[in-house]
């Protein structure tokens, strides 16, 4: 117990004593918390749609103007023919092309029905998924809205003039079919069904709110497990391992005298990462402090193992940084940073749950945003644990003062 | 004089590769113990057995009464170690070194305390005991990781390669601490290359390819070898030596 | 000649000696087109939803049943009153909830009218949009089923079908399972090429800068460009079998051939590569430390790579700052040429520009480093 409080005071003077070390380790990281949201912005509008109107009825311009009005899409292209809005698509000047057929008014009037021909760029995925149901949803919306000014009893109201009564809200509520909203509908009175959609914590469908959580998270892994690593086999590059391991040293207090330096600044970019979210980005977690500070605390203590772990398998810095990099860059691709874990194969889920950021990011989004509690999070940090001490019991057993 | 090593046919293979072949001797309290040997003939190897780094593979040996198989530990209690690359940190100061390796050899603060005022003293860096070590020159640093390896006043101190690349002036002085410290009865067991190091030692062995083939005060290696210095009877013995330095 | 070739053979040496390094150069492409191939996905099925049903009629059975057979949903619990809703959606169990009020059934049947109630959670406002969609899908569906079948509906007027009905036909072009390997190979591609390129060429200078070794060279009458070739050999080396690698792998497991001529993939890919190389070039004539070469290709370039290149966010989304520095990336217009070629099939007339601004950008970086680098010899 002696021994540590040495052990600990060495290594605080000497990261402190490195100004390389706390830039790299507590400026950079909050830099990139106040970039990065801003270009990781994931939510869609601008998709951008180029259409071809073999109509040129009033129908199909009221449909073209409801769907440049949504504020979701943007008109880059008025094109002649669909193969042009394709080539369009090709070159990544449009994300939708969008073809009203010929004669879709007069057979949308004589024969009820009609189709619309809709081609996504589904390259991104994200970006198709939303940009289809936007423009489902808008015309969904028209569809229900031209049927009302068809049906109602004075032929008049068919007409394009407009009928702000009947015109539903698009962009904020999206309604599966307003199609009473007060209209007379005295002669077919067909039964609908409306649905109302709320979203809670997130009412305004904030994208920052989702990511600056996970990117804090993303940061404080960097350091966590570079930077321990870095630290060790730089110890061994050096050779003053060496004259420790012929000190009389128990190998746990080592360990604990590297681990608890980076726990501390593991904290203190955390706070500065909450900090940050707080006054770029509004954020104030509406959970308890208290529950994520444990987390973080249970996260760095796994983290910190796997940099311990791979210092014990790496010689030179060369190597450290290459199995650390291998571990941050599939990690941070796969813990739902970007894409969801529920989107996910069952054995690539069973992969992911092994990696600590995937459930601490869990965590995160869930107590930032939702105020999830110490019962609500009993799997991912009881997760968290198990895998920190599967990963220290190793490190300590590979880490061999005698070869 | 009581021994304070014994080594009994003292192995280490690695792979099909020997590097130290059935090494068999024993150091008395208080000796200056040379191990000579041109590089690769198996020093290094042999003194990371008995420091507790390495484990042998076959053969026995104890280090100041403890087994180095299974009490490296009580070893290290008793041990002091200094490598080639004299390990002390470059970016903490003089009495950061010294604090640091006395406190996790458990030392008490007030000793520390004392200790430190010692050996800045001894070593005449009292006014150094600020600077950070990588501001040092060369000759002082070792000088100054030979006092830290003999902090904890250990029975025993191992020296790989101390005087590596540091003029003749630096090393006569270095050897002076080795002097000191052996005179209050420290057991110094020490590698070396350069010949005029092994004439102040009180006994040497010479190791060729793994094996001890000689082993004796250097006066009487003279006489055995009928040669006028150390340098000529190092020569006799490892020209016929196969193994190639590294 | 003779010394050339001496030289790129010691430099393949340092490389394939050092197993843990080697493990990152092919591991990590290996290891990421794999995982991230087959697992990132941004489909959206089998959301799990709770649902609150007051009702519990005809109405409300059909609609969950419907409900349940879609891919979409999976309706993990229902729950007696929506008090408990917060607490499923803190537990993180469920992403949605549905709510039917009391008298639902009757309120279709006698005022032709029920409203339902959806609450998603929107943490990931995406996920919520979606799944928010598809359900109304379900919901419209289903009137108009109600519309086209009047004993479900059981008023007497409606007996026709609903009219004017809009049939959107939506098509998914090039990746109509919504995978995301076809989004992720080409940013991989982009990603592992500079990372090896970059990090490894300034590191492995660097290090002979520490070592001393440099000087050694510098003093020899070795010409310093055989120095730069030979330096750069191995990693360009490297990563073209990397790039055929990624390829192949694309090929037999992740279903994605290169549409396009892969002969133009591959020459764009090589001057996308040699841009690296230059980048690397000159990170290590700056850097000191193989610690500092290592966190200025991580840091200035990894995370400007992983973001500015479009392949996790739209750049249209970002500050127009940062859509402008993103010209400045050359993975940005790699990335566009690989979907381009490898995803659309497109030929050279759809890229000619992006591989204009890729040449000029390789032969300004390596006008640049070499001539620091010779500087730095006088």
């Amino acid at each position: 117990m002696k021994t540590l409080r040495f052990l600990l005071e060495k290594e605080f003077r000497q990261i402190l004593r490195n100004r390389q070390i706390l830039r790299t380790l507590l400026i950079a990281p909050v830099i990139q918390l106040i970039l990065l949201p801003l270009a990781a912005d994931y939510s869609v509008k601008n998709i951008s749609i180029v259409v071809v109107d073999n109509d040129h009825s009033p129908i199909s311009q009221r449909l073209i103007n409801k769907i440049t009005a949504s504020g979701h899409f943007r008109l880059t292209g008025y094109t002649a023919s669909y193969n042009e809005a394709l080539t369009m698509v090709e070159q990544d000047q449009a994300d939708i092309a969008l073809q009203i057929p010929t004669n879709f008014e007069r057979d949308l009037v004589r024969e009820n029905a009609k189709q619309l021909f809709i081609a996504v760029n589904a390259i991104e995925g994200t970006k198709a998924n939303l940009g289809g149901a936007y423009l489902n949803t808008i015309i969904r919306d028209y569809n229900a809205d031209i049927r009302i000014r068809w049906q109602s009893p004075n032929p008049t109201a068919a007409a394009p003039a407009t009928n702000p009564g009947a015109t539903p809200s698009t962009a904020s509520t999206i309604t599966a079919a307003p199609a009473s909203h007060g209209t007379p509908t005295a002669n077919t009175p067909v039964p609908q069904i409306t649905a109302t959609s709320s979203n809670w914590y997130n009412p305004y469908l904030n994208f920052k709110l989702y990511m600056v959580p996970a990117i804090l998270v993303v940061l404080v892994t960097a350091m966590a497990a570079m930077q321990s690593a870095f630290n060790i086999v730089q110890e061994k590059e050096s050779g003053t391992i060496e004259q420790i391991n012929v000190t009389p040293i128990k190998k746990h207090w080592f360990i604990l005298g590297k681990m608890i330096p980076f726990l501390v600044l593991g904290i203190i970019l955390f706070t500065l990462g909450l900090l940050v979210g707080w006054l770029f980005y509004g954020i104030i977690p509406v959970g308890n402090l208290l529950v994520l500070y444990a987390s973080l605390i249970v996260y760095l203590f796994a983290m910190l193992g796997l940099g311990l772990l791979l210092a014990t398998y790496s010689g030179t810095q060369q190597q450290a940084m290459s199995l650390a990099f291998f571990f941050i860059n599939i990690f941070n691709m796969m813990s739902g940073v970007f894409t969801a874990i529920d989107s996910m194969p069952g054995w690539a889920q069973a992969i992911v749950a092994t990696f600590p950021p995937s459930h601490f990011i869990k965590i995160m989004r869930m107590v930032v945003l939702k105020g999830s509690g110490f019962s609500d999070i009993v799997y991912p940090i009881t997760a968290m644990a198990a895998i920190g001490l599967v990963l220290n019991t190793w490190a300590v057993l590979n880490y061999r003062k005698t070869n | 004089m009581p021994t304070v090593i014994t080594t009994d046919k003292l192995t280490k293979r690695f792979g099909a590769f020997i590097a130290a072949n059935e090494l068999t001797f024993e150091v008395e309290k208080g000796e200056i113990f040379g191990f000579l040997g041109a590089n690769g003939a198996g020093k290094t190897t042999a003194m990371r057995m008995l420091c507790g780094l390495l484990s042998p593979s076959s053969g026995a040996a104890t280090v100041a009464g403890f087994d180095v198989y299974t009490q490296t530990e009580k070893i290290k209690q008793n041990i002091g170690y200094m490598s080639q690359k004299f390990s002390l940190y470059d970016d903490l100061t003089v009495s950061e070194n010294i604090r640091f390796y006395a406190g996790i050899y458990g030392m008490s603060i007030p000793a520390i305390k004392t200790k430190t005022t010692q050996l800045l003293e001894e070593l005449q860096l009292q006014k150094e005991a600020k600077t950070l070590v990588k501001e040092l020159p060369l000759g002082w640093k070792q000088k100054l990781a030979f006092s830290v390896s003999i902090v904890h006043d250990p029975s025993i101190v191992f020296l790989d390669e101390p005087t590596g690349g540091v003029d003749p002036v630096t090393r006569r002085q270095f050897w002076d601490l080795i002097y000191a410290a052996a005179d209050k009865g420290v057991t110094i067991f020490v590698t070396t290359h350069y010949m005029d190091e092994a004439e102040y030692c009180n006994r040497v062995s010479i190791m060729v390819d793994g094996v001890i083939s000689a082993l004796d005060s250097p006066a009487k290696l003279k006489e055995q070898y009928n040669a006028h210095n150390m340098e000529d009877v190092f020569y006799e013995l490892a020209r016929n030596a196969k193994r190639k330095a590294d | 000649m003779k010394q050339l070739i001496t030289f790129i053979r010691k430099e393949f040496l340092h490389v394939f000696r050092d197993r843990k390094t080697l493990l990152m150069l092919f591991g990590l492409p290996i290891a990421q087109i794999i995982l991230f191939g087959f697992a990132l996905s941004n489909e959206i099925k089998d959301s799990r939803i709770a649902i609150v049903d007051y009702s519990k009629d005809a109405t409300t059975t059909q609609l969950i049943s419907k409900i349940e057979a879609s891919n979409y949903f999976d309706i993990q619990r229902t729950l007696a009153t929506a008090n408990d809703l917060n607490n499923a959606f803190k537990k993180g169990n469920i992403k949605m909830a549905i709510i039917f009020p009391a008298n639902f059934g009757s309120d279709l049947t006698h005022t032709g009218n029920a409203t339902l109630q959806v609450i998603a959670d929107a943490s990931d406002p995406n996920q919520a949009t979606t799944i928010t969609n598809y359900f109304n899908q379900i919901v419209a569906d289903y009137n108009t089923s109600l519309a086209g079948s009047p004993s479900a509906a059981g008023t007497a007027g409606a007996a026709t079908a609903q009219p004017m009905q809009i049939i959107p036909e939506m098509q998914m072009l090039y990746n109509p399972e919504l995978r995301g390997a076809p989004n992720f190979v080409p940013g991989v591609m982009a990603l592992v090429l500079m990372l090896v390129c970059t990090m490894m060429t300034s590191v492995s200078i660097v290090k002979e800068k520490e070592l001393g070794t440099m000087e050694i060279l510098l003093v020899s009458p070795f010409k310093p460009i055989y120095i730069i070739i030979s330096k750069l050999a191995p990693n360009l080396i490297i990563s073209i079998v990397n790039l055929f690698i990624i390829l192949l792998l694309s090929y037999f497991f992740l279903d994605l051939p290169v549409k396009g001529s892969v002969l133009l993939l591959v020459t764009a890919s090589t001057l996308f590569i040699l841009t690296s190389l230059s980048i690397g070039l000159l990170l290590s004539i700056n850097a000191k430390t193989q610690q500092a070469a290592m966190m200025g290709s991580l840091m200035g370039m990894m995370l400007p790579t992983m973001l500015l290149t479009g392949f996790l966010f739209p750049i249209e989304n970002m500050p127009l700052p940062l859509q402008v520095f993103s010209n400045l990336v050359p993975s940005r217009w790699y990335f566009i040429i690989v979907k381009r070629v490898m995803l659309k099939g497109l030929g050279l007339t759809a890229v000619w520009k992006e591989i204009l601004i890729l040449s000029g950008m390789c032969l300004l970086l390596f006008a640049i480093s070499l001539r620091k680098f010779k500087i730095r010899l006088q």
